[in-house]
């Protein structure tokens, strides 16, 4: 198994700490007798203890609720406590609900179950700062806060520690702190409110907004007069309402669904300026429909879906600006397209999905491996839209060899021209085709 | 019928007498989904061992497994029930026949137990001799949301209300093993109902051992070099690694072959069996598979001094 094994791991922090008979249960217990304002609730102080691990979860971002303390409780009874790899698999399997909570759990347990005095000051310290859960990046982030805090905690309680501080002690702080690159330029970006006269003008917009994705027939029917299918079980409560003499036929009718869209949406330095209404329009296509998955990518690839849920358009701005570290900086498509293609697409693609891909094409890696990548988008999804605002320029030419690599492999190719506006934006991809879409046949030959 | 294991270790005990190898986590959590009467979640990436898992349940248990593969547009009359329709057709022509006019009977006679078809959902909440049976629910990730929601109901209670009946519940609920790729991510009303676990790739201890149980006929030091190879394989960046099943599959094709010794021109030939994707072949046949091989055979030697 190549899951975080509760024994590996304990390496990285003071050996002092861990004893290493292994119960840490009830060391932790024993512990928590010194605190005070503990009191007796429920199955004891072992209850006790799971309930503060679950909030300090909960800060940390799990979904864990009041339910699952109790779940939580049951399974340790169930398992007992004489084995501390049960102990953590018990509690990993209620609390841990996703493979990417994994890390989290991991880290939170090994450091509550030594001393959870620790780690509840540590949430206190962190928990402002929790962004989501969800963003890939998170368990970095984690990782760096964590240690950062246990980091200042230890400076703080020299008790704590006494005696040799490990070697490995800096290790901790060293590691985390890699794990954001130095190379990649990062900035935050400020979005500005939205007036409420342009919130107005985009609710228009966005309600008259059709993107150029039809429906497509599922496998499920509904009862419709005019179908072609007979809906027996329809029939037969008829054929009972009118006593069995007669059999009345009723039909049904294939159901349409829009096809799952995922927004791949370029927020390099070319494409800053266009960076705030296409926010907003992923924003209004994100909570329009459902099975909408968005990702921004500069120099690498942010899944910012959970972010653009906030039903509040300018909170949900302002927690992708958080959640974004390459704001205009170069551009690395290819690469940003393999992250996509091994970790996301088989899981957002599955059921036939539409892909939006919004660049200008201009690559900082000189197309280098693009072509593989897009070509292997294309095959995973239904269509691929390519958005690009420099069709906005009568004479452009996809000349850039990021345009070229990716010309062949896309469904359609369309400008947002003059993408000042949301309306404006709309009304592009509203219309069918005609002015404003462009058969990439024709692209093709001229990317030649 | 055979009762539920007591700990962790019976739990162990039990998949390993059903040739299931499996460690100590995943043991946990079977063992509290068959404790705690939760299902299990099972997640993973495809050929490392999901389903296989409810199979060696049944079998150890000696319970009837009944199994639900999930597709696009499943619905009740394929997941849960159906109306015998033919057989309610006939039976309404011969009370017409027979000049039976009270609509009411006639109502209760059509819709009742004898025409119902049960399908595996409401098949796993018939009781039966050997204790309740395991149901596997495999691929959730393919079916639509509309089934998930439905499913809740089922998993949270096991009951299941048809409209014309009322509502059925099971004596003793079922062993439930959900599995799923991950080709979308299931809602959490879902996951929070159940026990979760994520089925990782095994180390090279362990899969050398399933590969000892699951393809017994090949050499030791074929078995050895196999393993060794692929787990080299999952570290690169590939889009699509090996799972288990193909690890197992790619070690009989080598004895198939009459191949004792891992040789790079048995590994080009074969590497259609290992990995799935023209883009992944041409990345490891040629070179790049001499290259791992020099490592898997320094490795080996080295494991085989050591001894």
């Amino acid at each position: 198994m190549r899951s975080p094994s509760p024994r590996r791991r304990t390496r990285h922090v003071s050996e002092k700490a861990i004893p290493d008979a292994a119960r840490p249960a009830l060391q932790a217990k024993a512990k928590l007798d010194d605190l005070a304002d503990v009191g007796e609730v429920g199955g004891g102080k072992i209850a006790n203890n799971i309930m503060h691990f679950a909030r300090v979860l909960r800060a940390a971002g799990l979904p864990v609720g009041p339910g699952k303390v109790i779940e939580g409780i049951k399974a340790v009874e169930t398992v007992g406590l004489d084995n501390r790899d049960d102990f953590y698999w018990a509690l990993h399997a209620v609390f841990v609900n996703r493979r990417d909570q994994r890390e989290i759990f991991d880290q939170a347990f090994h450091i509550f179950w030594r001393n959870p005095k620790l780690l509840e000051r540590m949430a206190s310290l962190v928990l402002p700062s929790f962004v989501d859960p969800d963003a890939q990046q998170n368990a970095e982030e984690m990782n760096r806060r964590l240690a950062e805090a246990l980091k200042q905690d230890q400076m703080e309680m020299p008790g704590e520690g006494e005696g040799s501080q490990d070697e490995e002690e800096p290790e901790i702080t060293v590691d985390a702190v890699m794990t954001f690159s130095a190379n990649e330029v990062l900035q935050k970006t400020d979005f500005e409110k939205m007036s409420s006269e342009e919130l107005e003008a985009a609710k228009r917009a966005i309600a008259r907004m059709r993107l150029p994705i039809m429906e497509v027939p599922i496998r499920r029917f509904r009862r419709d007069a005019r179908g072609r299918r007979i809906d027996m079980r329809a029939t037969l409560r008829a054929a009972l309402r009118g006593g069995g003499a007669t059999i009345p036929l009723q039909y049904r009718k294939r159901q349409r669904r829009h096809p799952p869209l995922v927004v791949l949406c370029d927020i390099s330095g070319s494409m800053s300026r266009y960076s705030r209404m296409i926010l907003h329009f992923m924003h209004a296509v994100t909570n329009d429909r459902d099975r909408v998955h968005t990702f921004l990518f500069g120099t690498r690839l942010t899944n910012v879906t959970r972010q653009l849920r906030y039903k509040d358009v300018d909170e949900a701005l302002d927690k992708v600006a958080e959640a974004v570290d390459d704001w205009s900086g170069g551009t690395r498509i290819g690469h940003s397209l393999h992250d996509f293609n091994t970790e996301w697409s088989r899981r957002v693609l599955g059921q036939g999905a539409v892909v939006l891909l919004i660049t200008d094409g201009l690559d900082r890696d000189a197309a280098d491996g693009l072509d593989k990548e897009i070509e292997r988008l294309h095959m995973s999804s239904r269509r691929l839209i390519w958005l690009n605002p420099l069709l906005r320029y009568d004479r452009y030419e996809p000349k850039s060899l990021g345009a070229r690599a990716m010309l062949p492999h896309t469904d359609e190719f369309r400008s947002i021209h003059n993408l000042e506006s949301l309306e404006q934006l709309a009304e592009a991809l509203s219309r069918a085709d005609g002015h404003g879409t462009f058969q990439s046949k024709s692209w093709q030959e001229a990317a030649q | 019928m055979i009762n539920i294991p007591e700990n962790v270790e019976d739990t162990l005990e039990l998949l390993s007498s059903g040739n299931y190898v499996s460690d100590r986590s995943l043991s946990t959590a079977v063992y509290l989904s068959l404790k705690l009467g939760r299902p299990l979640f099972l997640e993973g990436e495809a050929g490392v061992g999901k389903t296989e898992i409810a199979k060696v349940l049944s079998e150890t248990l000696g319970r009837r497994l009944v199994r639900l593969q999930c597709y696009e547009g499943l619905d009740v009359a394929s997941a849960v029930y159906e109306w015998n329709y033919s057989a309610q057709m006939i039976e309404i022509r011969m009370a017409e026949a027979e000049g039976l006019s009270d609509r009411d009977r006639l109502g209760d006679d059509i819709f009742s137990d004898k025409f119902l078809i049960h399908r595996p959902l409401l098949q796993a909440l018939d009781p039966s001799a050997d204790g309740p049976p395991v149901l596997l629910i495999d691929e959730l990730d393919r079916t639509d949301e509309a089934f998930e929601a439905y499913l809740l109901e089922v998993l949270s209670d096991f009951q299941i209300t048809i409209p014309e009946i009322g509502t059925v519940r099971a004596d003793e609920p079922p062993i439930v093993i959900i599995t799923s790729n991950r080709t979308r991510e299931i809602h959490d009303a879902l996951k929070r109902r159940c026990f979760y676990y994520w089925v990782d790739y095994p180390d090279a201890e362990r899969e050398l051992e399933i590969l000892n149980l699951k393809a017994p006929q090949a050499d030791a030091r074929l078995s050895r070099q196999v393993v060794e190879f692929v787990q080299r394989l999952r570290a690169m960046d590939l889009f699509k690694v090996p799972g288990i099943a193909e690890t197992i599959d790619w070690a009989s094709a080598l004895h198939q072959l009459d191949i004792i010794e891992l040789t790079p021109d048995a590994i080009d030939d074969t590497l259609g069996v290992l990995l799935k994707y023209q883009d992944d072949i041409a990345k490891i046949r040629g070179s790049e598979a001499a290259k791992i091989l020099d490592e898997v055979k320094n490795e080996v030697a080295l494991a085989q001094a050591a001894n």
